[in-house]
């Protein structure tokens, strides 16, 4: 019986490269539920949320990213990416919402310096020791939660002075995909090492791969539903996924991390029943990629991506951007989408309006270093 | 300030850097001053199953199997006419599971403090050389008299000699009753000795000599295979190893003629001892009792042939697979005029260029590279099970070789591809557990001072978590050698 404020960790690598999500729960005495999805690597928003209206999208990326042309069409500028399909329903259902050409207040581009950012809410890296998600944990009525510790570790943004614990399934899991195709690139000029990981990744392969033992996205958003369903269900969750660092090869393994996500969503919703007219889900990533594909099919670290809201309490239906264009004159230091959203005010806002709290109190809270305001648009159904 | 020699002798005489360690500034006074810092029995072996409480245990377990044995021979008749097959194995004995588990937890609970101790020791090259005469010396928990066994020969009989002669250490080793139970020497029985006329004058099961401790001293512990020893010298040891058991093992009548106490202790049963002198390799060993025996391991640990078959191992376990001749030749040479003293030895291979080579030479056992794994994450102990798991799953569960000749000493043994994937896994759930929290860019430099290549630099600066970066970290060429 989850009485406690608790929180779940589970492990799952799965097909191609949405490697080893991972939950954290922490219950308050409320009956809104958020979820916060991190994906780490710096997730691609121009080929999850294509801008296919802008005339210059054509030109950039027209064939790397034609998949786009089976995706949903949300209006006249913006597509889905077609592994989304349980998200367009949502969209559809006034369910999700889009939020594009948005960063955190990090401008570089080093995954651990940026995932720090988005995490502690700081406004640069190591600035601030503890997370938002954990500090949120305090602006909320806590009625008789304690931590329940199980196993793994706590991530960065639930880390701090309220009480948080965490759970993994026992059952361990493979690495991840992409951590594969490092250890592969590491060892590609030792011989000795080079042969012998050449022959142990065949032999996986032939097994049937990694999909065999870990869990896939809809496996995960089923258990994290029935962690966060009813009465006695977990309030506040954290799911973490990995592999969105899409140097090459982006169509195919982006394709596979979209539809284990949109599977995590599907599920949840489907699990969470009622409850998932309660829920919010943020779905925020450390910082986007470059407007122009790179030599190996891939692209390079960015700055501006999308940020993503589902749930039944979301007013849905749109996609939200003031949209910076792709020009090279528009892009970030003429390389990357230019971010003209604030993430943090973009939290502070949906969670402000989620838990009807202070907009300038969250802010604050959350996010004690920016000089921004939280959000105002209706985000909160 | 780190150069070459500090990180060699963190990484390949030592048991790879911890993330406090500093890099240190004269390599091999560092390595010399373990000699006398070391601990035989340092904190993490504290609190390790007594001698006499794992002796108890395991001959509750003999007697309740005899019993078992005589009740099922009893039975057998009715089970027989009823047409039903005996049911004695069907629902295993109570009693024999709890004992088979307090033994099997005597196991865990040693090799979890042996990891303990490999990470927090401060004398890294001393426990190394723990574990390489260990290995020398290996005996393997598959016998299960030997499972709660197994972690004490290395407690009690080679730390205590780490820094001694050989031949002490070969003497603790060979009276210990773990080597004694599993070369079966502890029922060896001379033909002429008063038990065994007796047994022949019954005409009872046929019970006798057992060669198996003689030949294996003389093949994997001292003279080394092939170097002009005979059958015939073979059985005339055994002859003489007779008499040399363990008090406690055995209950009822047989207890009276070991005589000793009950505590597992080495003792010289006269009555089981072939008497006679002993001929071996042309030598004649008139002593009588447990001195013959002992005058014997004496002659042999001085051979030549001895002082070459250590060299060449030692040689090999700090310089390459395929030792160099002029590193074994000096080693040997150090052996011989020293009378087999230890840190004379070892201090030869300090001295050694070859084992300064710069480039990694050995590929890391996984015993070598869970530890080094570890102490770079900082850990300082590790759940029981766990490190069995652990070592289980990479290979090389702890003081279970398999035969007493001991784990191979070389990379063909342990770089196979699959293995390479379990580190890879290992490493992957090391790093989550380590959380966000550990910078593997800076820990790289800690751990490997000096040694990180560009592209290992590069890959972990690249990864996509910091947990990502620890793990490549990890499984780097520069550290899945040493």
């Amino acid at each position: 019986m989850l009485s406690r404020r608790f929180f779940l960790s589970a492990g799952g690598a799965t097909v191609a490269a949405l490697a080893m999500p991972r939950m954290v729960f922490a219950r308050a005495n409320t009956s809104r539920r958020f979820v916060f999805i991190i994906q780490r690597g710096a997730a691609d928003g121009l080929s999850i949320l294509g801008p296919t209206g802008d005339p210059l999208h054509a030109g950039l990326r027209e064939s790397f990213d034609q998949g786009l042309q089976n995706g949903a069409k949300l209006d006249s500028f913006f597509t889905l990416h077609p592994a989304l399909a349980e998200s367009a329903k949502m969209y559809a259902a006034n369910q999700a919402l889009f939020v594009h050409a948005v960063a955190s207040p990090y401008r570089d581009r080093s995954h651990f310096d940026g995932q720090n950012v988005l995490e502690t809410g700081g406004s640069a890296a190591y600035q601030l020791r503890d997370g938002w998600l954990n500090r949120l944990l305090g602006l909320l009525p806590a009625g008789e939660s304690k931590a329940l510790a199980l196993s793994d570790t706590v991530p960065m943004a639930l880390r701090g002075g309220n009480q948080v614990s965490s759970y993994a399934p026992s059952k361990l899991t493979g690495p991840s995909e992409d951590l594969l195709q490092r250890v592969a690139a590491l060892y590609e000029p030792d011989q000795q090492l080079h042969a012998l990981w050449s022959e142990a990744v065949a032999t996986r392969t032939m097994a049937g791969g990694v999909e065999a033992d870990g869990l896939n996205g809809a496996a995960i958003g089923s258990v994290a539903a029935k962690l966060l369903a009813g009465e006695n269900g977990a309030r506040i969750a954290m799911i973490e996924t990995n592999g969105w660092d899409t140097h090459s090869g982006q169509q195919g393994r982006l394709a596979a991390q979209l539809r284990n996500l949109d599977g995590i969503i599907g599920s949840m919703r489907t699990g969470l029943g009622v409850d998932w007219a309660n829920t919010l889900v943020i779905v925020a990533t450390e910082f986007g990629r470059t407007a122009r594909p790179n030599g190996t099919g891939g692209t390079d670290h960015g700055e501006g991506s999308l940020a993503m809201l589902f749930g039944g309490a979301v007013a849905g239906g749109k996609v939200i951007a003031d949209w910076p264009g792709l020009s090279t004159a528009a892009l970030y230091e003429g390389r990357d989408l230019k971010p003209t959203t604030d993430l943090d005010s973009l939290i502070a806002g949906a969670l402000a309006q989620q838990y009807a709290l202070e907009p300038a109190r969250v802010m604050t809270t959350l996010f004690p270093e920016s000089r921004g305001t939280a959000f105002a648009k209706p985000l909160i159904a | 300030m780190a150069t070459p020699d500090s990180a060699i002798a963190l990484n390949r005489f030592g048991l790879g850097a911890r993330p406090g360690d500093a890099p240190p500034a004269d390599p091999k006074t560092w390595l010399t001053a373990q000699f006398t810092r070391f601990e035989a029995r340092p904190q993490a072996l504290a609190k390790v199953p007594s001698r006499s409480a794992v002796i108890g245990q395991l001959a509750d377990y003999v007697a309740q199997l005899r019993m078992d044995g005589r009740s099922k021979r009893r039975a057998q008749p009715t089970s027989l006419s009823a047409g039903a097959p005996p049911q004695a194995d069907a629902q295993p004995d109570p009693l024999k599971r709890f004992l088979r588990q307090t033994i099997r937890d005597d196991y865990l609970t040693m090799n979890a403090a042996r990891l303990s101790s490999a990470l927090t020791t401060d004398n890294p090259f001393a426990e190394r050389l723990v574990y390489f005469w260990a290995n020398h010396f290996a005996v393997s928990v598959d016998k299960l008299p030997v499972i709660g066994l197994a972690g004490l020969l290395e407690f009690e009989a080679i730390r205590p000699h780490l820094f001694g002669r050989f031949s002490d250490l070969l003497i603790g080793v060979e009276q210990h009753p773990a080597m004694l139970v599993y070369l079966d020497q502890a029922q060896s029985i001379g033909p002429n000795s008063e038990i065994g006329r007796l047994a022949a004058m019954r005409g009872g099961k046929q019970r006798g000599l057992n060669e198996n401790l003689g030949r294996e001293i003389m093949e994997l512990h001292t003279l080394g295979v092939r170097t002009g020893y005979s059958q015939a010298d073979v059985t005339e040891f055994a002859r003489a190893l007779t008499g040399w058991t363990v008090s406690g093992l055995a209950r009822g009548p047989a207890a009276r003629f070991i005589g000793g106490g009950d505590d597992g202790s080495f003792t010289f049963a006269e009555a089981l001892h072939e008497p006679g002198d002993r001929v071996i390799m042309g030598k004649r060993y008139p002593q009588q009792g447990e001195a013959q025996a002992r005058a014997i391991l004496l002659d042999l640990a001085a051979n030549p042939a001895t002082a070459r078959h250590i060299s060449t191992k030692l040689a090999r376990h700090f310089s390459s697979d395929d030792p160099p001749q002029p590193l074994v030749d000096r080693l040997t040479r150090a052996y011989l005029a020293s009378g087999g003293d230890l840190p004379t030895v070892y201090r030869a291979l300090i001295d050694s260029p070859e084992a300064w080579a710069p480039k990694p030479l050995k590929f890391k056992t996984p015993w070598e590279w869970s530890v080094s794994a570890l102490r770079a994450v900082g850990q300082r102990d590790i759940d029981p099970q766990a490190a069995a798991g652990m070592l289980n799953q990479l290979g090389q569960p702890t003081w279970k070789p398999g035969s007493p000749a001991g784990w191979d000493d070389i990379a063909a043994s342990w770089a196979a591809p699959e293995a390479l994937m379990r580190r890879v896994e290992i490493a992957q759930r090391l790093a989550s557990k380590a959380g966000s929290s550990v910078d593997a860019r800076a820990l790289a430099q800690k751990v490997l001072p000096g040694e990180v290549s560009d592209a290992t630099r590069t890959a972990i600066a690249r990864a996509e978590s910091p947990q990502e970066g620890l793990a490549l970290l990890l499984v780097s060429p520069e550290f899945v050698r040493r």
